[in-house]
């Protein structure tokens, strides 16, 4: 049996400045290619959530792992390496650094990696002809790459944003609401293209949102109240 | 590592306008600091080298700081004299190679005059020993010439061939004037920085020329000798204010200064100059030192804005934190980018700083020279002030771990979802 990407076991986390326990999750599993669609009304924990998984928050109990690393036995630079060489992520907005070009954007994840950095040039012929792919292929027009991306409309930012996440073939990405600043049409076709993506790099994809509409596409559908005791405690009190 | 510099770098471009004022506020604090530093040095430098090459400076017994004030920068009166047979007692000792007898007492609007005989201009050296050099015109000859320092001649317009009367006492307003004994204006000495430039030189026997008619500090009522009839009286000094000796050998300069101290005749004083002047230079030294701390004040000033600067941009910078955090950042790199951008803007400010000070000193040494006689040397930088700039560059260092510090709570506390 191949390791599953992602292992969640009787997780429990508070902020260490908030009072009650903010998740409570029994378990939580995906594997290659899996694609998850998170739902659950706003702070109903999801952010949280992803920042676990990214390990830049510590759990107070329970254990994450990724890969087969489990992320409660490493310190925390070993994390931060972890998340550099195998996640991908794509924000609400303003995801992208206002002094860097739409290219160097897309390279950020190589910088930190070099795992990623190999992988992007084995995959395309260098750095530069592999992020110029991805772009394309996120309908990211070739006159666009050199402007700042503070010219860019929200959802050109959020393809580069998407390119980004994807350069260097990470085994996970991870989207916190990145279309919830679409209009409709856009954010569809948006899904469309990272999960089409996601699908040719055979990566797990872990998309949060407050809006069900979007799950079509996915082939798991997770509420997180429903999954994240805190949620079920309070609703029944 | 070298890409997080190549972030910061270009992060600063980024926000140039603002980094840019606080670089050239650090500049222009950096140069002030290290120009008021190295006015300090030169004019301390040039102060204690009011006078060089002499061993011993010798007079009535008193201070020696008053001692040095009177003989060497011709300020304030001497309690005492020294009998003429004491000088040639000094003079004639065999350890002494020559000496330079000085005589005071009179004045000529406000500058003194001082009475010495040629040895003055063989032997007196000021500076890393640059003897006395004549901008024009020669040493005194004739019983009534003078010589003339480079001060006198600019702010009263002399030149070679005027004739001036000196005053009897010292100040500026309500003194005799010695007018039936004019002077000729024979050599003007080249600007020295020293007192030497606001002196008027006379031989001593012109000094016991001019007094002949005179007694006890007041002109003798109708009894008048004319100058042409001067030169037929004795004309030996009576008495010296002070005498500045050279030895044949340095190594005998403690034994000379005994011999002195301990002169049976009448109580006299023997100082070694450099010390002196060092201890003058305590003194006169409390203002150069209080322009310093408030020079380093403006340089603490300039680094606050600075941290100031960049804690500010913190805020705006936190969405930008997160996304390198998101890529792997860990929170040391975004320690160290956000200190990387302040010890960068120290380090260029206090670059352009010192090529500003540099650039300023060459435009303006010459103009500083010739107004005030303060030689600047021109150089980029000396050891002293490496040292300054090396407690300047350790405080901005320790300031900029500031920001970095914030930086890192901020990221650790914000993970992946900053909150604005
Ligand atoms: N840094 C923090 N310190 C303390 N409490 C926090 C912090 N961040 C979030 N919380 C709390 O944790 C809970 C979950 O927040 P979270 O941001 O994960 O919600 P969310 O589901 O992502 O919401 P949204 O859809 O609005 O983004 C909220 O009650 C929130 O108030
Ligand atoms: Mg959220």
């Amino acid at each position: 049996m191949k390791t599953p990407v992602i292992q969640i076991k009787d997780l429990a986390f508070r902020y260490p400045k908030a009072g009650g326990i903010c998740i409570d999750i029994q378990e939580l599993n995906a594997d290659a290619g899996d694609r998850l669609f998170i739902y659950g009304p706003s702070g109903s924990g999801k952010s949280t959530l992803l920042g676990l998984l990214g390990g830049v928050l510590s759990p107070e109990r329970g254990t994450i792992s990724l890969l087969g690393h489990e992320l409660t036995k490493m310190t925390p630079p070993a994390r931060d390496r972890l998340r550099a060489d195998h996640i991908g992520f794509v924000f609400q907005q303003f995801n992208l650094i206002p002094y860097l070009s739409v290219t160097d954007n897309v390279l950020l994840s190589c910088r930190f990696s070099s795992r990623r950095r190999n992988r992007a040039i084995a995959s395309g012929k260098s750095l530069l002809d592999e992020a110029a792919r991805l772009l394309d292929h996120l309908d990211i027009a070739p006159e666009l790459r050199h402007r700042p991306v503070t010219q860019l409309s929200v959802g050109q930012q959020q393809r580069v944003a998407a390119a980004r996440a994807l350069i260097g073939g990470p085994e996970i990405v991870i989207a916190d609401e990145p279309t919830s600043a679409l209009d409709a049409e856009r954010q569809t076709a948006f899904l469309d293209l990272l999960s089409r993506e996601c699908i040719a790099a055979n990566a797990t994809l872990l998309f949060v949102s407050h809006d069900r509409r979007l799950a079509s596409g996915f082939n798991r559908e997770i509420s997180l109240p429903s999954l994240n005791l805190v949620q079920a405690e309070q609703e029944a009190a | 590592m070298k890409y997080l510099l190549s972030l910061a770098v270009r992060s600063a471009w980024n926000r140039k306008l603002t980094l840019g004022l606080t670089l050239i506020s650090m500049a222009l604090s950096v140069a002030l600091l290290v120009g008021v530093e190295r006015v300090r040095q030169d004019a301390q430098d040039s102060f204690e080298q009011s006078v060089s090459g002499t061993d011993l400076v010798v007079g009535a017994r008193t201070s020696p700081v008053q001692l040095m004030l009177y003989a060497v920068f011709h300020i304030g009166d001497a309690t005492n004299n020294i009998h003429w047979q004491t000088y040639k007692d000094i003079a004639s000792n065999p350890a002494v190679a020559w000496t330079i007898p000085v005589s005071m007492g009179d004045s000529h609007h406000g500058f003194p005059v001082v009475g010495t005989t040629t040895d003055y201009f063989a032997h007196f050296h000021y500076g890393e020993s640059a003897p006395l050099a004549f901008a024009s015109g020669i040493p005194f000859a004739g019983l009534f010439d003078t010589v003339i320092g480079a001060e006198v001649a600019d702010h009263l317009g002399y030149h070679l061939g005027d004739k001036i009367t000196l005053s009897h006492g010292t100040g500026d307003i309500g003194l005799t004037e010695h007018a039936d004994k004019p002077f000729l204006v024979t050599g003007i000495l080249a600007r020295t920085g020293t007192p030497i430039d606001r002196t008027v030189h006379v031989s001593l026997e012109a000094i016991e020329a001019i007094h002949l008619d005179w007694q006890s500090g007041a002109k003798i009522p109708g009894f008048s000798i004319p100058a042409e009839f001067a030169s037929k009286f004795d004309l030996t000094p009576k008495e010296v204010t002070a005498i500045l000796v050279g030895l044949k050998s340095r190594a005998g300069v403690f034994k000379m200064q005994r011999f002195v101290n301990e002169y049976h005749a009448e109580p006299l004083l023997a100082v070694l100059p450099g010390v002196a002047l060092d201890q003058l230079w305590q003194v006169v030294g409390i203002a150069e030192r209080a322009l310093l701390a408030v020079s380093g004040m403006v340089v603490v000033v300039g680094l606050c804005g600075l941290i100031a600067v960049i804690l500010a941009s913190l805020n705006e910078r936190r969405r930008e934190l997160a996304i390198l955090r998101s890529v792997g950042a860990r929170p040391l790199d975004i320690f160290l980018l956000l200190s990387a951008e302040g010890l960068f803007v120290t380090l260029s400010g206090t670059l352009i700083g010192m090529v500003l000070l540099t650039a300023v000193t060459a435009i303006f040494a010459p103009l500083i020279q010739a107004h005030y006689g303060l030689i600047i040397a021109p150089k980029f930088i000396s050891f002293d002030e490496l040292g300054l700039l090396g407690i300047v560059m350790g405080i901005s260092l320790l300031a900029s771990l500031a920001p970095g510090y914030g930086a890192y709570k901020l990221s650790l506390s914000d993970g992946l979802t900053p909150r604005i």
